[in-house]
């Protein structure tokens, strides 16, 4: 599609399968999984499965969920998507208590930290912001909200949306491998005009962006992933690059089959222990890579790669929380058609990480029955605790052409650009 | 190297590139993928390719001289030459989305420097599309100008996203302007003359010039004359309508 955001036009299901995601609360109070248009929920601290409460009733989300994201206070959730709906749950009663009708599909969200915005990216690359009233009340009974458009990237995907940690910027990277940095305005209904800085070096799409906190810095040092093989560290005040960490080769090491010299996307990433190392995870890449993030020098070096022994298990999505040892980890799509499987997932927690073992030696895999929540919580957040493992594969490489195909500016022949000009339908109408 | 006999894109008369061998379709869409090189960053766009005479090495340039002229959607490039003269130490460039109108700039100031030694070294223009990467091409507060003449008027509603001249676009050109700053229009269709005009008003960093300052700046006489599309809608006596701006600080 040569001009994806203007007409969606043909859409080819099986292309544009949804990767499974998994978020942490912050303080590690529950985990959520979302797969396709299923949102599960498992309660860490009653030990069970949550019910979600949404008046408008199930399925709460008629297509792929796209993003979901705990505030960094922990009181609300949302989970937003294919099916142009964004909804703001409340975390103590599960509740969905507010909904709100995008114009396009959602891309991306973030909840600003004092817990009183949320923003969304839609896929024409707007970004919204909703006014959540000065706070939740979580037994409040489904309120229909309005977005007010807030910034764009001009015709862009956006992928990721974060504030910074202090909530002064809103941070937006898209697919033309650009990071934009715009002042949070005071009122965001005045729209956000001021845009502090972009960051600029990404060769490819940037697929994901989080924040390393700093004593000396309140708004915290930027890291991003891209489809470039490479994982970033910025000051997004001047927007400089302070170093870029190659991880393609090391994927390379470990995985020394089918590589048509194409580069190992970054697919998600997250910051453990405060910041000090990064996990990173990777197309193809049955494991994670941990990176050493020293913010004094302003370094990203690779510590190590850790694998996972099931060559299956290339995750789709990583989150931690603040507070603990564990990174969590799953591997899920949507759904894929020609297999006759729907929303897989399959998710496993790596332990071992503390704040003073930069070298991050104790860190490996837990076992299944170890996991916090044990297989009560494999049951709810996979669906099920057996599965046959090669569909995963299938599962990894129909999430890797579907990104490509949404991220990859597509290179056209001469002769099939000249046809799909000749054969362009905004043409067609002016003759 | 420029071959005047060899060459029929060269006029015999004056040495200058015929502009019928550089018609190209009127309309392109900004919206399309683009499969041009965009520089990763300002600091990768090379001004010794742009300013050679100016910039011998890339690598050992003066990193503080930079592009401070940018003329978006340049066309045939008419008012980067009427600049060139106007502002000789200033750096400029035009950008311009469709590939064989950019090679036609390109000729021609290639063969007014080799007509007028010395001159027109200041001027440059590159194939791109200015809606998607101005902060390719320039860091904040780069720009002292940015000139938007005759630019294309979208008119339908569902297209004035299109509009080179929008709210969300001008927070990108209040970005690459420095405080202080200008942004001219101008156009000869009433309703995006209009349109420009009110995204200005609205946006909180931008401040309408007053007729004194319109009157002395020598700029803003080139507007209606030094184009193509200028000097066509001149010809047919058409009226024209501008807008004119300085990027002010953001109220504290
Ligand atoms: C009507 S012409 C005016 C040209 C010139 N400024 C003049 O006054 O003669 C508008 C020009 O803008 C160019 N243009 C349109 N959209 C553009 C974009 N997104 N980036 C760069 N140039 C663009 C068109 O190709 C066209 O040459």
């Amino acid at each position: 599609m040569e001009e994806t955001p203007v007409d969606e036009g043909d859409t080819n299901k099986d292309v544009e399968v949804a990767p499974a995601l998994i978020a942490l609360h912050p303080s590690e109070n529950s985990v959520a999984v979302a797969v396709g248009s299923d949102l599960r929920v498992f309660d860490l601290v009653g030990n069970c499965a949550v019910s979600l409460v949404d008046e408008s009733g199930p399925p709460y989300h008629k297509d792929s969920i796209r993003t979901i994201c705990y505030g960094s206070k922990g009181q609300l959730f949302i989970s937003a998507g294919d099916d142009k709906t964004v909804k703001i749950w409340s975390t103590e009663s599960w509740r969905c208590i507010y909904n709100v009708v995008s114009e396009k599909r959602v891309s991306a969200a973030a909840i600003s930290p004092n817990g009183l915005h949320v923003c969304f990216a839609d896929k024409f690359g707007v970004i919204w912001v909703v006014d959540l009233d000065g706070g939740v009340d979580g037994n409040q009974p489904l309120v229909n909200k309005k977005a007010v458009s807030l910034l764009s990237h001009y015709c862009s995907i956006i992928t990721s949306l974060k504030f910074s940690l202090d909530g002064r910027f809103l941070v937006s990277a898209d697919r033309d491998f650009k990071i934009r940095v715009t002042m949070f305005p005071t009122k965001p209904v005045n729209e956000a005009h001021e845009i502090q800085s972009f960051c600029l070096g990404h060769t490819d799409f940037v697929s994901c962006i989080a924040f390393v906190s700093n004593l000396q810095c309140s708004h915290g040092f930027l890291i991003s992933g891209s489809g470039d093989s490479t994982v970033r560290l910025w000051d997004i005040l001047s927007g400089s690059l302070l170093d870029t960490c190659e991880i393609g080769d090391k994927v390379e090491l470990l995985d020394s089959k089918e590589r048509e010299g194409c580069h190992s996307a970054v697919t998600s990433l997250c910051t453990i222990a405060d910041g000090a190392l990064v996990a990173v995870a990777v197309q193809s890449l049955h494991g994670i890579i941990l990176l050493n993030c020293d913010l004094s020098n302003h370094t990203l070096s690779v510590v190590k790669v850790v694998s996972i022994s099931e060559e299956t298990f290339i995750p789709t999505s990583l989150s931690t929380s603040c507070s603990t040892g564990y990174l969590w980890m799953v591997t899920g799509v949507s759904s894929l058609h020609n297999l006759g499987h729907s929303s897989l997932a399959h998710v496993k927690v790596m332990s071992g990480f503390n704040k003073d073992n930069s070298t991050a030696n104790d860190v490996s895999v837990v076992e299944d029955d170890a996991i916090p929540g044990g297989t009560k919580l494999l049951e709810k957040l996979q669906g099920g605790i057996t599965f046959d493992e090669k569909v995963f594969l299938a599962a990894a490489e129909a999430v890797k052409t579907a990104m490509s195909n949404l991220l990859t500016k597509k290179q056209y022949s001469i002769e099939k650009r000249d046809f799909r000009k000749r054969t362009r339908n905004d043409r067609k109408l002016k003759q | 190297m420029l071959e005047n006999e060899a060459n029929p894109t060269i006029s015999k008369s004056t040495g200058l590139p015929r502009k019928r061998f550089y018609r190209a379709r009127a309309h392109s869409n900004p919206l399309s993928d683009s499969h041009f090189p965009i520089p990763i960053s300002p600091s990768e766009v090379d001004y010794s390719l742009h300013y050679p005479q100016l910039f011998p090495s890339n690598d050992q340039r003066d990193k503080n001289k930079k592009i401070e002229f940018a003329d978006i959607g340049c066309g045939f490039g008419g008012l980067l030459i009427s600049l060139s003269t106007l502002f000789p130490e200033t750096l400029m460039i035009g950008m311009e989305l469709r590939d064989k109108v950019t090679e036609y700039v390109k000729e021609r100031i290639l063969a007014l420097r080799v007509a007028n030694p010395g001159q027109y070294q200041n001027i440059s223009v590159d194939r791109t599309n200015s809606m998607k990467y101005i902060p390719n091409y320039f860091e904040k507060a780069q720009l002292s100008k940015m000139f938007f003449l005759f630019p294309d008027p979208h008119f339908k509603e569902k297209n004035h996203r299109r509009r080179v001249i929008s709210p969300y676009l001008l927070d990108e050109y209040a970005y690459a302007l420095r405080v202080g700053g200008i942004i001219y229009t101008i156009t000869d269709v009433e309703e995006l003359g209009e349109w420009m005009k009110t995204c200005l008003e609205n946006h909180p960093l931008f401040e309408a010039l007053t007729s004194e300052e319109l009157e002395a700046d020598p700029a803003v006489k080139l507007l209606s004359s030094a184009t193509e599309e200028g000097q066509k809608v001149a010809r047919n006596e058409g009226q024209t309508f501008q807008a004119v701006f300085r990027r002010i600080s953001a109220a504290p």
